[in-house]
């Protein structure tokens, strides 16, 4: 049962699980944590790549989502213009709802 | 052999007019002993057989741009196929005998008027290796890494490709497991072509989002 | 948002590399470069088992800066590749070392017009 649904306004947390200390793999870049954006497509339940990545199992699988964020909001300096979109695919434990 | 071993000091570090895309040379002397050792440390330990390296070698080397060119070209024209490919890339691609089983999925996005892809791996350089066989240098490099989310449309620009304005570019990060492969649009004044013929005109580039496929040869 | 704490891996829009030219030189793949490729496919296929993918980016995530930076693509997979087989216990250092050794001879005699 997936937490969000396609046209979900969502928001990246802002949480920065590298500065804890702690060894860590995260696949959210960082150029989308804090950002909003609205989810495209759910693409299914999968390990979690955070603690695979360490030889665990992975479980609880979580929800994949594709998020799609307008480019001008994370890069105001880029060379997106005003209708240019960028998609990442985000782990459900990654998105709030936005209110 | 731990991370602070020095035995690589005489190639790489520090060389001034080393390229910035480093990739493609060929390996340190030591990288070279280390594979071997490896890899035959791996075979002594009967973990794989050399059979089974030499083939995985051979089936990496049958996977090449020329196999999604065919993917490409049949769903130029064949709509039915062209539903089946967006739905379900691996059972499409089985459809033309090509063996995608124990490779991550791959998902096919379409370009339109409206909408042109553009994908990258920012964390890495994920790839649809099973589809397209090994990424190019540049696409591996940290530079397409850091601009393809920043500046897409200089990219493309620097590719020789320019899109207008009010086509959307959507960048998209292949952040997990899942690998993306671009439907280019099929070129205008291409009815009359072939199957094969239009499958030439699909390159690499076009199916990674930085070009578009190749325009006909004029007819004379 | 300013200065983040992101990973060196973790390099979307990242100066200086945002603002570089694209060095778009075809490589040929090198024969290190296919057998790296086709060792960490055979040791991560779902009848061994032996490395995921994510173990792979994980490692290769920890190289030190340097490392990162310097060694090319394939040579960060091998480097990966070999500290994960030594922290999971399916190669040790000693085999390593001794096995590289033994190998360094013989392509050494080799090159001095050996036997």
């Amino acid at each position: 049962m997936s937490r969000f649904s396609p046209g979900d306004a969502v928001r990246v947390r802002n949480d920065w699980p590298e500065t804890s200390g702690r060894r860590v793999h995260i696949r959210t870049p960082h150029f989308v944590r804090g950002r909003e954006g609205v989810v495209e497509r759910v693409l299914g339940t999968y390990p979690n790549p955070e603690s695979l990545a360490f030889g665990q199992p992975g479980l609880p699988p979580q929800t994949l989502y594709q998020v799609r964020f307008a480019q001008a909001a994370l890069f105001p300096d880029g060379t997106g213009n005003a209708r240019d979109t960028l998609t990442a695919d985000l782990y459900e434990h990654w998105l709030e709802a936005q209110p | 052999m731990t991370g602070d071993h020095h035995h690589h000091d005489h190639v790489h570090a520090g060389d001034p007019h080393a390229p910035i895309s480093d990739h493609g040379r060929e390996p340190s002397f030591d990288y070279l002993v280390l594979e071997r050792a490896v890899r035959e440390l791996l075979i002594g330990k009967g973990v794989f057989t050399a059979d089974e390296w030499r083939r995985q070698i051979e089936l990496m080397d049958s996977r090449n741009p020329a196999v999604g060119a065919r993917l490409v070209a049949r769903a130029w024209v064949d709509p039915a196929f062209k539903q089946r490919l967006l739905a379900d890339p691996k059972g499409a691609a089985a459809e033309l005998d090509i063996d995608t089983t124990n490779t991550p999925e791959v998902a096919v996005v379409e370009n339109t008027p409206d909408r042109h892809h553009l994908i990258t791996c920012t964390l890495c350089s994920c790839y649809p290796k099973a589809i397209l066989g090994i990424p190019p240098a540049w696409y591996k490099s940290d530079t397409y890494r850091a601009r393809a989310v920043k500046d897409p449309r200089g990219v493309l620009r620097e590719f020789g490709t320019e899109l207008a304005s009010d086509v959307e570019i959507r960048v998209m990060d292949s952040t997990a497991d899942l690998r993306y492969l671009v439907l280019p649009m099929r070129p205008p004044g291409t009815e009359s072509l072939s199957e094969a013929e239009l499958a030439r005109l699909v390159t690499r580039d076009s199916m990674i989002g930085v070009a578009v496929a190749r325009a006909p040869e004029p007819v004379r | 948002m300013s200065q983040s704490p992101r990973a060196q891996h973790d390099l979307g829009g990242v100066e200086p590399f945002a603002s570089q030219p694209i060095d778009r030189a075809e490589h040929e793949l090198t024969q290190f470069d296919k057998s790296v490729d086709a060792i960490m496919y055979l040791l991560s296929h779902p009848s061994r088992r032996l490395l995921r993918v994510d173990e792979l980016r994980r490692a290769i995530e920890s190289l030190t800066p340097a490392q990162y930076r310097d060694l090319a693509y394939y040579e960060k997979w091998l480097q990966g590749i070999h500290d994960l087989l030594l922290e999971k216990d399916v190669l040790h250092d000693e085999e390593v070392m001794l096995t590289c050794a033994a190998i360094r001879e013989e392509l050494m005699a080799k090159d001095k017009g050996g036997r």
